[in-house]
């Protein structure tokens, strides 16, 4: 069995530049990050024995690019949460002696567009008979769907929804390689344009190009590198259905219920314990959700909680500090940007650091409630 | 009629039947032997228990709308703003679609409102479920 703390991350980088980045198509971006966290560890390509990368073909491709002779390769993609699925697995492969030191990378020139994987909806599959017909065009018509049902459910209003982008900015305004830093009023988000009712653009993801990439190795030799180890207590994986319209619930996702009680639950630590908070905010409805989800409040308070300022700066649960996907970037899968931000934090590195942080918590969503994934860090090993 | 462009499904041995029947102005469902509970989209096997005894039947066609959102940007084959919308069939299932016969504005779409089912043909192949409010006094 996994025990708590058994598997660091020992490297943990960005691509050099993250944004607009059209000098660098989705394979290199891919590669600047993986050689930027070689970098900082001191490892090279023939160090590195087991790779994971989003979707089809992609480890070999990258293992490949980079000069790696893997003995293990996870291509898990299950969406932008897929990360925090190959930390997961990587811990386990390592755990079992299939691999020492495993790189885990992302690219994506998810608004240069330079190389960049299409994702049509084929004709045939389930999405494309049963969706695709009514128009919806990609996240923004299909991850904001059960918003609506939500806020009837527990009376959450406009005002509610808008706050979560205004605190989001505030941790922005804290970073300066966020894509959006000054600061907004409710009122702002309420008369930016309309993309799908109830949700406008500032309730929406950026979408941006950039890379981002970790090294995971045994805690025992965490000491011969010249990183601040990043302990891995407790890890949690689930997915519901690519449908938006079929997930069983409109208030609640069955992924996050199932991902992220289980990482916690591995981890052995109390809510109350965790000092950082991460959950992947491609919409503005997704911190709320996972709050309830996760069990951080009740259901139907995290507007009560996020109104109240507990997730701001000087709050007791700082949520999203680097700006989010709302505010930093989104590449299209985002959660290797979440899980980057928590490293930082646990490394007492973060643009905005949570002072004294020992514990984040790290959930990310794949699709649109389609997957989920969560990891708990801390910066001590138990 | 529905305008061009707009995406078209392509039916699958598993769900052919469902496409037939929308055809000819049917919403089909299916039922699972061991629990009597509909289920969708379609498969020829239940979700709840893996029995491949599971029946297909015709759906009353009343839902109520439990949730959408508004779309204001164009795309071909929509004239924006449309709604896309998720109905809860009587009989249990949700299914996606749009709204017709109706203002594509938060007023008229009030959550739980009654709809029924509309069939509408894309072409001699395809016919797709769409929901209308359903009228005072029905």
């Amino acid at each position: 069995m996994l025990s708590r703390g058994e598997i660091a991350i020992v490297g943990a980088a960005e691509s050099t530049r993250i944004g607009a980045v059209p000098e660098m198509s989705q394979i290199m971006l891919h590669a600047d990050a993986a050689l930027n966290a070689m970098a900082e560890t001191g490892l090279k390509p023939a160090d590195i024995d087991g790779v994971a990368c989003v979707g089809p073909m992609m480890p070999q491709q990258i293992a490949h690019y980079l000069g790696i002779t893997p003995k293990w390769v996870d291509g898990t993609g299950v969406g932008g949460c897929s990360f925090m699925l190959h930390v997961r697995h990587a811990a386990a492969a390592i755990h079992a002696g299939y691999a020492n030191t495993i790189l885990i990378t992302h690219g994506e020139s998810g608004k240069s567009r330079i190389n960049a994987t299409p994702r049509p909806p084929e004709p045939e599959s389930l999405n494309g008979q049963f969706e695709a017909p009514f128009g919806p065009f990609g996240p923004p018509t299909l991850f904001p769907i059960p918003v609506l049902r939500y806020m009837k459910t527990y009376g959450v209003t406009h005002e509610d929804l808008a706050m979560v982008s205004v605190v989001t900015r505030e941790w922005a305004g804290k970073n300066p390689r966020a894509m959006f830093r000054d600061p907004i009023t409710v009122d702002d988000v309420l008369n930016s344009r309309m993309i799908a009712y109830p949700f406008r653009i500032l309730q929406c993801c950026l979408v941006t190009d950039g890379g981002g990439a970790l090294i995971l190795t045994k805690s025992d030799r965490a000491k011969d590198f010249p990183t601040k180890p990043v302990y891995i207590l407790g890890t949690g994986e689930s997915v519901e259905t690519t449908m938006v319209s079929q997930m069983k619930d409109f208030t609640s996702s069955s992924a996050f219920r199932v991902a992220g009680p289980t990482a916690i639950e591995a981890a052995g630590i109390d809510r109350k314990d965790v000092d950082h908070l991460m959950i992947y905010d491609a919409f503005a409805h997704l911190p709320m959700y996972g709050l309830e989800d996760l069990g951080f409040v009740r259901r139907g308070e995290a507007k009560d909680f996020i109104r109240e300022g507990h997730t701001r700066p000087g709050g007791k649960l700082p949520l999203n500090t680097n700006g989010g996907g709302l505010s930093y970037t989104h590449t299209g899968m985002y959660g290797m940007f979440a899980l980057q931000e928590s490293v930082r934090q646990m490394r007492g590195t973060a643009p905005a650091q949570v002072p004294g942080a020992k514990i984040s918590v790290c959930h990310g969503v794949g699709g649109m409630f389609s997957a989920s994934g969560t990891v708990v860090f801390s910066n001590e090993r138990p | 009629m529905i305008a061009p462009g707009r995406p078209k499904p392509k039916p699958t041995p598993e769900t052919k039947h469902f496409w037939d029947g929308a055809k000819e102005g049917k919403l089909l469902l299916q039922r699972c032997g061991d629990t009597g509970k509909a289920y969708f989209p379609p498969r020829p096997f239940s979700p709840y228990t893996g029995t491949r005894n599971v029946e297909i039947f015709q759906a009353s066609g009343r839902a109520t709308l439990h949730s959408y959102v508004i779309h204001h940007r164009p795309v071909p084959g929509f004239t924006p703003p449309y709604a896309i919308a998720v109905v809860e069939l009587e009989e249990g299932p949700r299914l996606m679609t749009n709204i017709v016969e109706c203002e594509q504005t938060p007023e008229a779409l009030v959550l739980d409102m009654p709809l029924e089912v509309v069939f509408e043909a894309m072409d001699e192949e395809i016919s797709l479920p769409f929901f209308r409010p359903v009228k005072e006094g029905k």
